[in-house]
């Protein structure tokens, strides 16, 4: 069983914010949010819900957080020395770095072989599952609010009973000649 | 001292291995209790929801290995619960092939033919059919047009699924709301009941003990029906006979852990285990060519509709050859795949930055209901093999449900990789082709390759060196030890394998059945396949 979710300072949620938007970008909540760098121009992991999924004692990561957090920081500083790139101390190390930055960062902490490869890909996984799946809502009322990855995504919703059917799902023509060792039951001879 | 409950059989999971030998041993008379570690859900349980804690999450798990991750089912029906109900029978060659042991890695009794008959009986009990045109969800179609506009042939696959109820909802992997896949639930599981067999979920087995008499005993923790991290109270109970079918990911696991009181197992418990040289590529399909290529116009494009449909519907078998080399055989196989898991391995087609995060994948990410999945089911070469057991079940579970941490270790060998890079290349011919699509294979990367057929980890075969158990299923050196499940399969089959996996339990039985009668217990054969409980079948429900 693991720890519950420790509390976060405005740092460390800032620094598990940069990891989520670099996964999935997104627009800035405000011209001075520093954590999303503002690659994209709609919502991305971030707005989607990314922190309140990870701080859910369900995905087994809450317990962690802090650590992950203070983690990626850890990296950011070094990646910064290994480049002679100047961070400043007002923001967290990684949220200092440029989107780029953040970017190759992530890339190389993800790279099979990184001691660390299983920690920071099961970290994307969740910020993943907030954008694309909303794996913290029900499916059915996040698309009526306007989930913004289910919503970008296409999803379509649900018949009035919350239930999902496709009354119209087929060609109805048949697109192609069978393979010709098939056997009566249908299946490959 | 605490007495210690006993019966005659204990079958060990309820999948596709587990819940036919409790059928037919409970209905030839046996006392038979189903111990099962995931929950017991029926179809007003199965959610359309991707909340974390609705059946999508409950009833299955993703256990990350060390170059092979597994999904495998995690309830009452195991895999018959989640899986997409595509229903093939294996290739002829398949049965001859010998994989790099340099002879046939099938028992000498075992071949297409002489397992028809045991398909057979499947087929009846699930109801398996072949699918019309008709039936084709759009998805399918638009990958049959493009096999045949490539000289390819493409063939509607056989399934386990009740059309008149089906809304092509593709909300399968969750389990069917509407009772048309039809499940273990809708025909083995409750004709076992029927004869009074004892089902109790959230039992996870642990380990295998002998007693003095022959017998063994089964040793089990009670599972938190919503947190599975946490573990109730321990129990046992003694049989005469086990049938073991947790699943090709969790029955070596079950075994090795058991070596203390069992005894050494064979060498091939736990190794040769297959990924059944399964592989996915996504490919983003072009609307205008779509319409212009294939003319295939529907209302509002010419496709976009990823999300509609039931699983995989059409395959294309030319690569079915038994001509060909081994390693060169592969089917392609239209397939949906929700989010969740299915999108964060899908790479951008040709990027110039990540091609699994970023920029380019969130732009990817909004052309979602015009992807097409297109899966590999090619020849692997048994390249598993499964670490020291973890403490508890198979798996350090993460995650409340769903995402564990296993031992499994698959390093994909030279004959693998050749062929993963010739169906790639296959589907890239086939859909990139005048600019249809741009696909790419999922990434690696991340979870390593990846399984939803675990097979052969605990394998059938003539040679005690590379098999674990006889031809009969029985585990060598363990005499009343049987195993049922995928990891019996000796090899990848090329095609989906819950048949064939059905039909060697089937082809099992009778040898199962012996061995109970000469272990004291009476039970006798000659049952039916279960009654199948279709549209025809059952009272269609009335609106209020």
């Amino acid at each position: 069983m693991p720890p519950p979710s420790p509390d976060l300072d405005a740092a460390q949620v800032m620094s598990l914010e940069a990891y989520a938007d670099t996964i999935l970008p997104g627009a800035k909540r405000a011209p001075h949010d520093h954590a999303i760098a503002g690659a994209c121009a709609t919502p991305g992991a971030v707005a989607a819900g990314a922190l309140d999924l990870l701080r859910w004692e369900a995905t087994g990561f809450a317990g962690v957080l802090d650590t992950l957090a203070d983690g990626i920081n850890h990296h950011a500083l070094a990646y910064a020395q290994d480049r002679e790139l100047e961070l400043g101390e007002a923001l967290p190390p990684f949220v200092a770095l440029s989107f780029s930055d953040r970017t190759a960062l992530v890339q190389a902490l993800t790279t099979p072989g990184h001691p660390e490869h299983e920690m920071w890909v099961g970290l994307a996984l969740f910020c993943y599952m907030a954008y694309d799946s909303a794996a913290h809502l029900s499916t059915a009322e996040a698309l009526a609010a306007g989930h913004p990855g289910l919503t970008a995504m296409g999803f379509a919703g649900p018949e009035p009973d919350g239930l999902w059917r496709f009354p119209r799902y087929s060609y109805q023509r048949e697109l192609a000649r069978p393979h010709p060792f098939t056997s009566s039951t249908g299946s490959p001879a | 001292m605490t007495s210690i409950e006993s019966t005659d059989i204990v079958v060990v999971g309820s999948g596709f291995g587990g819940a036919i030998a409790a059928y037919y041993l409970a209905a030839g008379g046996a006392r038979v209790v189903v111990l099962e570690r995931g929950p017991w859900l029926s179809s007003d349980d199965f959610d359309h929801d991707f909340l974390l804690g609705s059946s999508y999450t409950r009833a299955f798990d993703f256990t990350i290995g060390d170059g092979m991750s597994v999904l495998g089912g995690n309830c009452v029906g195991g895999g018959s619960v989640v899986y997409f109900a595509a229903m093939p029978r294996a290739p002829r060659f398949v049965f001859e092939r010998q994989g790099s042991l340099g002879r046939r890695m099938w028992p000498a009794g075992i071949a297409r033919d002489t397992l028809d008959p045991w398909y057979d009986r499947v087929a009846e009990a699930l109801s398996v059919t072949r699918q019309s045109w008709d039936e084709v969800p759009y998805a399918g179609g638009l990958f049959a047009a493009a096999c045949h506009r490539a000289g390819r042939t493409a063939n509607p696959v056989p399934t386990a699924i009740d059309y008149e109820r089906c809304t092509n909802c593709n909300w399968m992997i969750a389990g069917c709301r509407f009772d048309a896949k039809q499940s273990l639930l809708l025909n083995y599981l409750p004709g076992a009941l029927a004869h009074g067999a004892r089902i109790r979920a959230l039992h996870e087995v642990q380990r295998l003990s002998r007693n003095d008499d022959g017998g063994y005993r089964v040793h089990y923790r009670l599972v938190d029906g919503e947190d599975y991290r946490v573990y109730g109270d321990s129990g046992a109970i003694d049989a005469k006979l086990v049938v073991l079918a947790a699943g090709a990911g969790a029955t070596p696991v079950i075994l090795k852990r058991s070596e203390p009181g069992l005894g050494a197992m064979p060498h091939a418990v736990g190794r040769y285990f297959s990924g059944n040289g399964e592989r996915l590529n996504h490919a983003i399909v072009d609307e205008e060519r779509a319409r212009e290529l294939l003319g295939l116009p529907r209302d509002v494009a010419a496709y976009r509709a990823y999300q509609i449909g039931k699983g995989p519907s059409v395959a294309s078998w030319d690569r079915l050859d038994g001509n060909l080399p081994e390693f060169t055989r592969y089917s392609l196989e239209q397939l949906y795949f929700p989010p969740g898991l299915g999108t964060v391995l899908a790479q951008v087609p040709d990027a110039t930055g990540p091609a699994w995060f970023g920029l380019e994948k969130k732009e990817m990410l909004r052309s979602w209901q015009s992807w097409l999945t297109v899966f590999i089911m090619s020849e692997d070469d048994n390249e598993g093999v499964f670490g020291p057991p973890p403490a508890a079940g198979n798996a350090d579970r993460i995650s409340q449900q769903m995402l564990g941490r296993g031992t499994l270790s698959y390093q994909p060998s030279p004959n693998t990789l050749r062929g993963w890079a010739l169906a790639d290349a296959d589907v890239r011919d086939i859909l990139e082709r005048d600019g249809l699509a741009r696909v790419a294979p999922w990434t690696n990367d991340l979870v390593g390759a990846y399984t939803v057929h675990p097979l052969a980890s605990c394998r059938i075969g003539d040679d005690p060196a590379t098999s674990a158990l006889d031809d009969r299923h029985e585990l060598r050196n363990h005499p009343g030890i049987f195993v049922t499940d995928g990891s019996a399969v000796p090899g990848a089959l090329t095609v989906n394998p819950a048949s064939t996996i059905a039909a060697l339990a089937e082809r099992a039985i009778p040898g199962i059945a012996r061995a109970a009668q000469e272990r004291g217990v009476p039970v006798k054969l000659g049952a039916p396949p279960p009654v199948a409980q279709t549209s025809a079948a059952r009272p269609v429900p009335q609106p209020a």
